[in-house]
């Protein structure tokens, strides 16, 4: 259950590890589960398109408080974020996740925060898609991890096994996720959280054992022809 | 190779090295910031040169040079990046020289704004420097197949010097799709024995671009349209999509193709025989495409994200301007696909 976890969930990961479809679908999943306030945030200063802010009218239609950029209009091409961002922080009214921006540059973004996020509360996740060239080895995503917590100040508390080839994904494909991240898990001692897949898109049954909650999702970023 | 799940702009620089290309030479704009961000971490990896120059002008220079020394080279941009670039593309073209050119377009004109459009069709396909010349516009619908597309356009541009621009939009750049990169190199491909490498004890070369003398530099022009020829008789290139016993064809490419596929599968569901001929070259366009259908379809809907920049080709390739209608989102906004199929209703009949 997304609301077992610690109240302020900060989620990141190399850009096109699914981190936004992911992020969208968690608070969504979050408003069915308390009666709590809940808002997201999207501080994403790196990317200019598949932003969550584009989601906003949809988030706020089911009760969830959307904050993005100070500067309205998803044409503008500003590393600018608002100042709400710390609110649900010190507001403990709220059930917060946080759509961090892409890679190590976007989480510098929480250096804002930082000073008011109490680790007891914290999770900071990190979204692994296996397929992403950048995070295809256990290596290479203990080097995205080093660098994102080097860059943020904070230590990443568990993995999403985000692992798919969009419209082409398997069964197989979160196996072959779940077998490198099960090996990052033994060398740095951090969990798999969650297991993340479209549902409209595996067919075929999940494989067993897999580590981590399965946590199926809807295409809200993608439109039916991308 | 494996599928790897890439993002359109990191893709296209894959490509390029896959490709040879060892030289980039471009300035960042959004939507394709990524291109220059990823071959400024790749190319030195595999030896290259990656130069962020001081302005797109330089850039387009930088690339002039490198293919006037033989080298593969790559530069991209956007819109306005690519507005300012023309001047070279010209030069360039006027040497016969091979390059490529990657447009991730956005919505003009001018600033215009960051979000996806197809604007710049006419700057592309017609020619946006002085002068009498075409460029090949090869125009991407997927990620794969800007791979595909980038890696061509090398092998078509040292074919018969010349720049090719690989014409895609800020979606394509922005997405994330599966790719694989497999590149074979054509047959044929002549060897570069007039580049500019140092004379040494051999040859003298020139690569020029100013021709005094007015019936020398037709002479000249002449010889560019003699390769032009060539290039429109084995380079046009397009999809038939759904065409066997279609009455009605859609004619789109890059992004808003792919609403229009979508929207042909509902307008089938409801009975209408309509199908799509995807033009994959804008120059040269497909006019053999449009010969083989011509007869068989009665109405041509052009779909784009333009103010209808394609429409005078289309009319030109079915040699008939009341068989095209127009559909056409502009300044950065993708056609919904309720859209595109109302308009289809209100083409064929049964529009409410």
């Amino acid at each position: 259950m997304v609301l077992d976890d610690k109240r302020v969930r900060i989620i990141t990961g190399h850009y096109g590890s699914g981190k936004t479809e992911f992020a969208v679908n968690y608070v969504t999943q979050l408003r069915k589960q308390t009666e709590q306030k809940v808002a997201i945030a999207d501080l994403d200063i790196v990317n200019v398109y598949f932003r969550s802010r584009e989601k906003k009218k949809e988030l706020e239609e089911q009760g969830i408080m959307v904050i993005a950029s100070s500067l309205e209009g998803s044409g503008v091409d500003v590393p600018a974020v608002s100042g709400a961002m710390t609110m649900p922080v010190t507001n403990k009214e709220f059930q917060y996740v946080v759509d961090l921006g892409g890679n190590d540059v976007g989480t510098l973004v929480l250096g804002r925060m930082k000073p008011l996020l109490d680790p007891a509360e914290t999770e900071f996740f990190m979204v692994v898609n296996t397929y992403r060239p950048n995070t295809s080895t256990p290596e290479g995503v203990i080097e995205q991890m080093e660098n994102l917590e080097y860059a943020s100040g904070l230590k990443v508390t568990g993995f999403i096994n985000n692992t798919n080839l969009v419209r082409e994904t398997t069964a197989q494909c979160l196996a072959e996720g779940d077998a490198i991240l099960r090996e990052v898990t033994k060398r740095t001692g951090v969990p798999v959280k969650y297991v993340s897949y479209v549902e409209e898109l595996l067919t075929e049954e999940l494989p067993e054992g897999l580590a981590g909650e399965l946590f199926p999702m809807k295409f809200n970023m993608r439109k039916t022809w991308m | 190779m494996a599928k790897v799940l890439m993002k359109g702009n990191e893709a296209v620089g894959k490509a390029a090295i896959e490709a040879g290309c060892r030289y980039f030479f471009g300035y960042p704009i959004t939507p394709q910031s990524e291109v220059p961000e990823y071959l400024s971490d790749e190319l030195p990896k595999v030896g290259g040169t990656f130069v962020q120059a001081e302005s797109e002008v330089a850039a387009i220079n930088m690339v002039y040079g490198a293919a006037a020394a033989g080298a593969r080279v790559l530069t991209s941009s956007s819109s306005p990046g690519i507005a300012l670039k023309q001047e070279g593309i010209g030069y360039i073209s006027n040497a016969g020289l091979p390059a490529v050119v990657i447009n991730m377009m956005r919505g003009g004109p001018g600033l215009g704004t960051i979000q996806p459009g197809q604007a710049d069709y006419n700057m592309a396909v017609k020619g946006g420097s002085n002068g009498d010349y075409h460029n090949v516009v090869l125009a991407p619908a997927s990620v794969q197949e800007a791979v595909d597309m980038v890696m061509e356009a090398f092998d078509i541009a040292d074919m018969y010097g010349t720049p090719v621009i690989v014409l895609a939009d800020g979606l394509i750049g922005q997405m994330m799709e599966p790719v694989e990169f497999n590149y074979v190199p054509r047959e044929g491909i002549p060897a570069k024995t007039w580049a500019l490498t140092g004379k040494g004890k051999g040859e003298r070369h020139n690569i020029k671009n100013l021709v005094i003398d007015p019936d020398d530099c037709e002479d000249w022009n002449h010889e560019h349209f003699e390769v032009y020829e060539k290039i429109e008789a084995n380079e046009q290139a397009w999809e038939e999509y759904l065409l066997d016993d279609a009455e009605y064809a859609f004619v789109s490419y890059g992004t808003a193709s792919r609403v229009v596929r979508t929207a042909i599968g509902y307008l089938r569901a409801e009975g209408f025989k309509v199908g799509m001929l995807r033009p994959k070259t804008l120059w040269p366009f497909p006019q053999k495409g449009f010969d083989k259908w011509n007869d068989q379809i009665k109405k041509y809907l052009d779909v784009e994200m333009s103010m209808g920049q394609m429409v005078e080709d289309v009319a030109y390739a079915c040699n008939d301007k009341n068989k095209v209608v127009f559909h056409g989102r502009t300044g950065g906004n993708v056609p919904t696909v309720d859209e595109v199929v109302a308009f289809g209703k209100e083409v064929m009949g049964g529009g409410k």
